[in-house]
This record gives C-alpha cells, structure tokens and sequence, in this order.
C-alpha cells in the first residue's frame, strides 16, 4: 500500500492535519497567528543550513524554528509592538534562509520544494519523521491540555490554579517548532501557519467545547488533505496549494452555516 | 492560624517598586477590603498572594492546607473559544458534575450549567468566576475588583452574593473594590493601601482617620453613615471575629503620609 506515491502523500498529510488540529486551535484562541508564520518562515534558514552541514532537513529546520520562536518569546514587550517585531524577524529570517541557500555549491536545490512543500515525493523515511513528530505534538499538547487552556483563558487564573503561564507558552512554542519541520515536506513553510489556522477556524463554528473544536479542525484538516490531493490529481494543480485551497472553501462553508444559523 | 501571611512584602516591576514593606494578616472567616487610588498596588498584593509575582522583599506565607479561590477582574474571553460554563469550572483539574451544580447555586447561577461562556452577560460573568473559585471549597476568597463594568444593582446584588457565600461557606474574603460605600457596609476590615499600608482597621475607623481622607476626601461621610446603619442590624455569620487582633486597631501613631505614594 505504501508503493503508492498518493496513498503516501495522504498519510503525510493527514500525519500534519493531526499535529496541526489542537496545535492550531491554541494559535487562534491565542491569537499568536502571525507567530506561527513567524517561525514557519524562519525554517527556511534552517533547510539552508542543513544543506551547508549536510544534516537532517528535520533537525536543522526545528532548530531554528525554536530558536527563532524563543526570540520572539523574549523580546516580545520590549519596546515594538509584537506584529512590528514578528514583521522584522518572519520576513528577515526568510530573506537570509534564501540568500543562504543561494550561497550552497553543488547540489541544485529545488527551493519551490521548500517553498511550497513537495508532497507527492514524500518518502517512507518521511511518513516516519512525520508520524513520530505529530505522535509528540499531540501527547505534548494532550498532557498539558488543561493547564494550556487555563493558561489561555486568564494567566492569574492559571497562576493561582498553580500553573505558570510562561512554562506553558514554552510547551506551545517547542510543539509549534515540531510542527513547522515535519510540515515543510507537505505544505512548505509559506504555507504552514494555513495548515494551523485555516481547519481551526473553521472548526469554530461547529463546535460548543475546547475539545470539540480539536477535533474538528482535525476532520476538516484530513478531509483538506484528501480532497486537495484529489484535486491535485485530477487537474494537474501542485498539491500542497490545492489541499490549502480546500481548507480554505470549507471555512467559507462553515461561516456560512453559523452565519445561517445565527 | 492565619490563612494567609504577608510580611514585609514588597513589589517591583523593574525599577517601578509597586509595594513597599506591606503587611497584612487575614484570619478565618473575616471579610477584608482594600482600598486604594489607582496604582496604589492592590492588584499587585493579590498577584503575589496567588503566586503571580515574586516578592521582591518579604514573603507571603499560606497556612497549611489552605484552599485559595480567586475571582479575576473582568476577563475577556475570545470569541474564537467555543466553552460551556460546566467546562471551564472543570479547568484545570476537573470536578464532579453535582460540586458544579452546587457551585453554580451557590454563586446565584444555577440555570448556566451548559450556557456558553462567550455568550454571558457581565453580571453573570462575574457569578460564573465567583462559582470557580468556589468549586474548591476555598477557606479565603480572592476578589480583584469583581464588579468592574456592573451596575450599581448589578453590584450591590453580587456583593449580597458575596455575603451569603460566607455565611454559607464560612471563608474569609479578601476583595479590592473602588465602591467605597459597599465596602463600609460589608467589610469586617478595611485596609488602605498606597504602596504601603496608610491605616486600616474596622470600616468607622479607617473612614475618620486622616491617611483615609486625603486619599478620598470627605465626601465618604455618607458612606460611613450607611456603614453604621448596616451595622446597626449586626453582623452575625455563626463566627466570631476578633476584632482586637494585634495589628489592626491601632491607629494612634501614623507617621506615614498616604498622599506621597509609593516612587
């Protein structure tokens, strides 16, 4: 069953939409949205630097997502207002991650790959890689589910339920980094903050509970991945886009339906 | 034994010191207030008493198991996070189904059980907070200006609430609160704070010293007047307070000056 290039696509992106689902949701609640672009574009400096060192793609990608979410963690409330700060590093980090790659003799990197991700070419080693980090985001996010949610609500509130906000942040950000490495593969790192957004938020409306909405944005992130390789394949379109497109015309569907029913 | 114990505390936030060498005690069963202008640190006393700030100086020391309920100022929640008032009374670490309903009763809510919590009015808002922090059956309430953007019924109602609780309960309440006649009417102590402690003692006391009035000025006559017919009816909770407790009463000797503040 693996042979198949498509039956392996899917399962890669259905590995992501899985990460991506609860993940995502504590991006909207928290609206750290653009935080999630921030360390998703930095990643392209991470391709850039594994391919100088020869490492693994995973590892040096991660890396530097987590380097670059922590910075933002630490000089957030500094003097620049936080969409400024993550302005200035996102859209710098993506501009040294290209010249870097630009610096790399030898092999001929095809950067769309990294751009855009490249699902169809996802390898059995991949699934692995994919499977296992999605496997740790989740029990991640699992563990914590309670003290995260509280965190998010009110941060006295967690404080005086015993919880520290700032360890649970920590949690959030190290999971996000997972995220970002094994989803480059799939959706690239231009479109990876859509992979988390996009199926939460249109979650939102069919759901009345935390965990409801978890699980929404997984069904709708897994239907996005087979729809959209479907739709790939029938009209020749680059897969990665394609499954973001039909992420995106279910969330059009859903706000309709709670516009409808409001 | 005291609930909770705070010695010496002082705050900072960088190089702002928000508090400076405060002390205060609060004993079973008594309701406490603090009073204070704006940045006077009342929100700071209770982030450290919950944890939320170090001290920079002194220490704040719980009793042995003793529970803590805190009921936060207004708290916004984003309309992008679908929750049910039975779910967030859960959070963080669960409760039974019946301790909700009993919460949600006794916080003057009981019909919210499955109410959304996006969807609730201020006034109920507050109460589903109030029923949070009552889950746990704590010995001393935490209230950081709950009535914050209610109206003065909606207000004087949830301070009522507030006094059934405690006689039903029996804990201490510990609450910031700008109403100042509300305070004089249902406060045990009252404690004035401006980055330090300016005076503090029973509601008639703390109204007619000095350290009070330059802070609020004169125009809280009234207030105490209605302290005094409160009064008048008793306050009987089934408990006795011990109104002579070391440090309270006494207001004989105030060398500090309450208009200075606190940098």
């Amino acid at each position: 069953m693996l042979d198949d290039f498509m039956v392996r696509a899917a399962l890669a992106g259905a590995g992501v939409a899985i990460a991506a689902a609860p993940l995502g949701c504590f991006v909207v609640w928290r609206r750290m949205a653009y935080f999630g672009d921030a360390t998703a574009h930095a990643a392209i400096l991470g391709v850039a630097m594994s391919l100088a060192f020869s490492m693994s793609i995973f590892i040096g990608s991660m890396t530097v997502a987590l380097m670059m979410a922590l910075t933002v963690s630490v000089l957030s409330g500094r003097g620049y207002a936080m969409d400024t700060l993550l302005g200035v590093l996102a859209h710098s980090a993506l501009a040294f991650g290209l010249v870097a790659v630009s610096f790399i003799t030898g092999v001929r990197i095809d950067l769309m790959a990294y751009l855009f991700g490249d699902i169809l070419a996802v390898t059995r080693g991949d699934l692995a890689v994919i499977w296992g980090g999605a496997a740790i985001v989740v029990a991640l996010i699992g563990w914590r589910w309670s003290a995260l949610l509280t965190a998010t609500l009110n941060e006295d509130l967690a404080y005086a339920s015993g919880i520290n906000p700032k360890r649970e942040q920590l949690v959030l950000t190290f999971a996000l980094a997972i995220t970002v490495a094994v989803a480059i593969k799939v959706v690239g790192v231009l479109l990876i903050a859509a992979m988390l957004i996009i199926p939460a938020a249109a979650g939102r409306p069919l759901s009345r509970t935390p965990e409801g909405m978890a699980i929404a944005a997984g069904a709708i992130g897994i239907f996005s991945v087979i729809a959209g390789l479907r739709a790939a394949y029938e009209f020749d379109t680059p897969a990665g886009p394609s499954i973001v497109c039909v992420a995106a015309l279910t969330f059009l569907l859903t706000s309709v339906f709670r516009n409808v029913r409001a | 034994m005291s609930l909770v114990d705070v010695e010496g505390l002082s705050v900072r936030y960088g190089a702002r010191t928000v508090l400076s060498n405060v002390s205060l005690r609060i004993e079973p069963g008594e309701i406490v207030t603090i009073v204070g202008p704006n940045g006077s640190g009342k929100t700071s006393m209770l982030r450290a008493i919950i944890g939320a700030v170090k001290p920079y100086r002194g220490r704040v020391t719980q009793g042995r198991d003793v529970t803590i309920g805190y009921v936060p100022q207004k708290l916004h929640i984003d309309e992008t996070l679908p929750i049910t008032v039975s779910r967030f009374l859960k959070l963080p670490s669960g409760a039974a189904a019946l301790d909700i309903e009993h919460a949600l009763a006794q916080a003057g809510v009981p019909d919210l059980v499955n109410a959304q919590l996006s969807q609730l009015s201020g006034g109920q808002f507050q109460r589903v907070l109030l029923a949070r922090a009552l889950i746990k059956k704590p010995d001393l309430l935490l209230l950081d200006e709950a009535t914050q953007g209610l109206d003065q019924r909606g207000s004087a109602s949830f301070y009522q609430q507030i006094e059934s609780v405690r006689q039903e309960t029996g804990c201490a309440v510990l609450m910031i609160s700008h109403e100042l006649h509300v305070v004089m009417s249902a406060s045990d102590r009252v404690i004035c704070l401006n980055g330090h402690v300016c005076c503090e003692g029973t509601p008639a006391v703390v109204a007619s010293a000095p350290e009070y009035r330059a802070l609020f000025g004169t125009g809280t006559g009234g207030a105490l007047a209605l302290y005094r017919h409160e009064h008048d009816h008793g306050h009987d909770h089934g408990h006795d307070h011990d109104h002579t407790h070391g440090q309270t009463h006494d207001h004989g000797d105030h060398n500090h000056d309450c208009s200075e503040g606190s940098d």
